[in-house]
């Protein structure tokens, strides 16, 4: 079952919470990890993993430096699932 | 017809004696790293945790740290030393390819007949170890086995390399195995991937360096790899692992994985959904990575601090190079 845009943005800001701390509701689309988000490459990575799991999908490490913004993963996630 | 071959009778089970430690002499800083990888003491304790690593002097070699290590778990144990019939040791810093180090220290410790024996399974290999050192006493083929994991592996590292050499220390562990009435050690869950043979590695071989086509071998990594397969691999093993140990992760009293990396280490726990109350070895910030050593230096420090206690229920899993890994259930001594 593929996820809608609005499921993955809210179970990718749960895990953003569970791996940083930062609230969910501060986890918008158009928020830069690195510079709003303040997370760095290894929560990045334990994020990627967490991802990986809970939407079924395989993000490689080559794209994960494309993924800047939460919308970028969004809409990675979303691609990836088919 | 075939005669009948008698084999050794089976013993129920094996179990950790007691654990023997040595660490490198020289205490070092990430201040006296960052210069030549354009690094920070803050980059390093961020993405690491480690704030000192431990290395040995010019003069201290591997089997010296060897020696003491083995000593004090041999002492520690209290057996007699005609009962140790085996020596094995994990390590990929004896510059020797042979004769082995095992043998070397069978003769240093007085029991120069054991069986003996180097394993190369990089960080796993302490945990490889008492795998064997279980099987061999399971099946009867030895009574008390002493196992080692140790490395100098500051004489394999290159001050200008980012990707691995800020992490690593020198140090070696030891633990006594003996038999057990019950099995005082789980199943061995343990296995490699081949495919990732290149993903923790040397800049060369040493006929690369022999024909002048390479410098010195050092070790180097893809540490994003290392860190996903790390966690998300390890995570399942380890899983598996509680299951055929026949145990819950409730029944955990002492967690310690391999000290590659605080982060690995606090996201295992995250993942493995470890009780807040269980001891973590966290070794690594004062020693940094010490390879085969690491599992036995960090759970014989929880035990001399008082943090882990004899009966308690350790976890302990290595990985690293190869990918290999390994990893056991085990009652503490
Ligand atoms: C080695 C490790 C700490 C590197 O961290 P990382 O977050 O993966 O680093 P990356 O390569 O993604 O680089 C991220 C940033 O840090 C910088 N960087 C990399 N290594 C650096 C270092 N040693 N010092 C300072 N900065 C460094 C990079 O240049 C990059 O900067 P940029 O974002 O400005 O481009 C990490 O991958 C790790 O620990 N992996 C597990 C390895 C391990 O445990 N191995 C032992 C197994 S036995």
């Amino acid at each position: 079952m593929a996820h809608t845009e609005n499921e993955i943005l809210e179970g990718l800001a749960e895990i953003v919470n569970e791996e940083t701390g930062v609230a969910t509701e501060d986890v918008k689309l158009e928020k830069s990890f690195t510079d709003d988000l303040d997370i760095d490459s290894i929560s990045m990575m334990t994020i990627v993993v967490n991802a990986e799991e809970k939407f079924d999908v395989r993000i490689p490490d080559e794209e994960v430096k494309n993924l800047a913004t939460v919308g970028d993963a969004v809409k990675y996630i979303e691609g990836a699932q088919n | 017809m075939a005669p009948t071959l008698s084999a050794p009778a089976a013993v129920p089970g094996s179990q950790v004696l007691a654990y023997g430690a040595a660490r490198g002499d020289l205490v070092v800083p990430n201040d006296d790293l960052v210069g030549p990888i354009d690094s920070s003491d803050e980059w390093i304790r961020q993405r690491t945790g480690i704030v000192t690593r431990t290395r040995a002097s010019a003069d201290v070699g591997v089997e010296d740290l060897s020696l003491a290590a083995a000593k004090e778990a041999i002492e520690r144990s209290g057996i007699d030393l005609e009962t140790l019939d085996a020596i094995i040791v994990s390590t990929i810093s004896f510059p020797y390819p042979t004769p082995s180090l095992a043998t070397l220290l069978a003769g240093e410790l007085g029991r120069p007949d054991v069986i003996a024996y180097d394993i190369s399974a990089a960080c796993a290999g302490f945990a490889y170890g008492i795998g064997q050192a279980d099987a061999l006493i399971r099946a009867g083929s030895a009574r008390n086995v002493l196992v080692i994991g140790a490395e100098k592996l500051s004489d394999f590292v290159s001050p200008t390399d980012r990707s691995i050499s800020f992490l690593l220390g020198d140090g070696a562990g030891a633990a006594v195995v003996g038999p057990s009435e019950t099995p005082k050690i789980g199943p061995t869950v343990w296995g490699s991937d081949g495919d990732n043979w290149s993903t923790i590695r040397m800049t060369g071989s040493s006929l690369d360096f022999r024909d002048g086509k390479a410098e010195w071998p050092t070790l180097e990594q893809d540490g994003r790899t290392v860190f996903r397969w790390a966690v998300w691999h390890t995570a399942k093993k380890i899983r598996e692992m509680l299951e055929r140990s026949g145990i819950g992760i409730e029944d955990v009293d002492v967690f310690v994985p391999h000290q590659a990396n605080m982060r690995i280490i606090d996201e295992l726990a995250k993942q493995l959904k470890l009780p807040e109350d269980v001891v973590v070895g966290r070794d690594i910030a004062e020693t940094g990575n010490t390879s085969a050593a690491s599992i036995p230096l960090a759970t014989h420090r929880l035990l001399a601090e008082g943090a882990a206690e004899s009966g308690d229920v350790l976890v302990q899993f290595g990985f690293g190079a190869g990918l290999a890994y390994a990893g056991q259930v085990l009652i503490l001594p």
